[in-house]
């Protein structure tokens, strides 16, 4: 397949976002109220409220910082206001934001009040919504699109089509150059000497087990029961799965056959060139593509069975299913529905086709069904708990 | 129409994509190469569940998706039902 041109924005830093927001990111939890009422001020912005940002320390506030200047840093945001307490952590993110060369601006509450703050953010805001609203789409490659991918509510319908779907186009997407990601160390469980050989690299593959051995020991540490034991789920095993083997190789379907993984990235780091990635994540589904966003990502596949409605306010998260019931009694979350593999009417081929075709749709500003019913689950991965 | 399918040519298993009565005489399609496949079902296979492409004697490996998904625990006839009462993971 050759490399379709979308029609995207061009970021000050090289980047090509699908979206354009301007952002009104609250550094905690104290800041919300404040952010929200500029959202509510400065029509077309987007605050993002969250519940942290307080007492956080170590590995856990490192991960903090990082969520939140890869949310604001990702190119389907235009231009960020930046709402802390205090100043010093609200500069910090600022800071790390500005790094990409967008427009970025910071407020802290401290010594103002809510109302004055929220005076001078809005002021702000407005000026950016008025800038942003007049950049322009223009021709990018599709390969310039960075695509992150995980499912929910899985059943057996995604291994058999709509996972295999998405494996299909990562692999025409990384043959044409592009970025891809993966992650769901928990449902991987059962396939990771799999995984492991589909590094690229020795040192690939050692980073994988790294994040691996970590997912197990922290399973270890906290689980009150034998997790192990429990899976596959019961209904899994309702819905015809036997092993923990068969239900990771289902999920592992959504890598393809035929691509391999340049490296594996802790929670919302930045891959450093393109290809296949694997990043370290929970399967937690809002917890997930928030890490994918924070990461850079701008696109999202999400193959569910049962019918997951999950969504992001900055990454679009593109919806396929091929359960033919849940086609169509959840049709408005549902964005592409594969389920005519199972009747023996498509090959994984077009469907990858088909899939590849609503990524370039969406790219060039259709709106996904999460979109449209308002989905924008903002959830910060939090390590353990606060000081 | 077809009532199953296969992964691919190395898997031991299909997946019903509808309910399978025993005895019914059942089409299914190869997902990698497009080729037809028939077999006649021994037991009743629900959707989604998987029935058995060749005959499996214990402690044989069924393969899906090309890969081993488990270890055989009780012999399996071609066309029966592919389950928790004849697979167990390698797991534990």
């Amino acid at each position: 397949m050759d490399n379709p041109t979308v029609m995207a924005y061009k970021r000050e830093n090289g980047r090509v976002g699908i979206r354009n927001h301007v952002v009104i990111l609250p550094l905690d939890d104290l800041s919300n109220a404040a952010s929200e009422n500029v959202a509510h001020n400065i029509k077309g912005c987007k605050a993002l409220p969250h519940a942290y940002g307080r007492l956080q320390f170590g590995e856990d506030l490192e991960l903090f910082f990082r969520t939140l200047i890869g949310t604001g840093a990702n190119p389907n945001v235009a231009a960020v206001v930046v709402i802390g307490i205090e100043p010093e952590w609200t500069t910090r993110i600022v800071e790390g934001i500005a790094k990409t060369g967008k427009p970025v601006t910071g407020f802290a509450i401290e010594r103002h009040g809510d109302i004055k703050t929220v005076e001078m953010a809005s002021w702000k805001a407005k000026e950016y919504m008025q800038w942003a609203s007049e950049l322009k789409r223009e021709p990018c490659d599709l390969s310039d699109i960075w695509v992150s991918t995980k499912c929910g509510e899985s059943d057996t319908t995604s291994g058999l089509a709509s996972n295999p779907t998405v494996g299909n186009a990562f692999e025409k997407l990384v043959n044409m150059g592009g970025t891809c990601s993966f992650g769901e160390t928990s449902e991987i469980t059962g396939a990771e000497d799999t995984v492991k050989q589909r590094a690229k690299t020795p040192k690939a593959a050692e980073q994988f087990m790294y994040f691996f051995d970590r997912y197990a020991a922290m399973i270890d540490r906290n689980k009150t029961n034998d997790l192990s034991g429990s899976q596959p789920t019961k209904g899994n095993i309702a819905g015809g799965l036997t092993t923990i083997e068969e239900k990771a190789f289902g999920n592992v379907q959504k890598i393809g056959k035929t691509i391999n993984y340049e490296g594996a990235l802790d929670k919302a780091v930045t891959p450093t060139g393109p290809g296949l990635w694997y990043m370290d994540s929970s399967s937690a589904a809002a917890e997930a593509v928030t890490l994918w966003a924070a990461a850079g990502f701008v696109a999202h596949l999400f193959p569910t069975g049962q019918g997951n409605i999950i969504g992001n306010p900055i990454e679009p998260v593109i919806k396929l299913t091929a359960n033919p019931r849940t086609a169509g009694d959840m049709s408005e979350h549902i964005d592409y529905d594969c389920s005519a593999i199972l009747r023996g009417e498509m090959t994984l081929g077009e469907s990858g086709d088909n899939l590849i075709q609503l990524l370039i749709r969406t790219c060039n500003g259709r709106l996904t069904a999460q979109e449209v019913l308002g989905h924008e689950e903002y959830v910060l991965t939090k390590l353990y708990e606060s000081a | 129409m077809i009532q199953f399918l296969i992964h691919e040519a190395a898997d031991s298993v299909g997946v019903a994509t509808v309910d399978i009565k025993a005895g019914e005489g059942v089409k299914g399609l190869y997902m990698d190469s497009q080729n037809p496949v028939e077999v006649v079902a021994l037991d009743d296979i629900p959707l989604g569940h998987k029935l058995a492409m060749k005959d499996h004697k214990i402690d044989e490996s069924v393969i899906k998706y090309g890969f081993d998904i488990g270890r055989v625990v009780a012999d399996i006839k071609k066309g029966g039902h592919v389950h928790t009462q004849n697979l167990k993971t390698r797991r534990w």
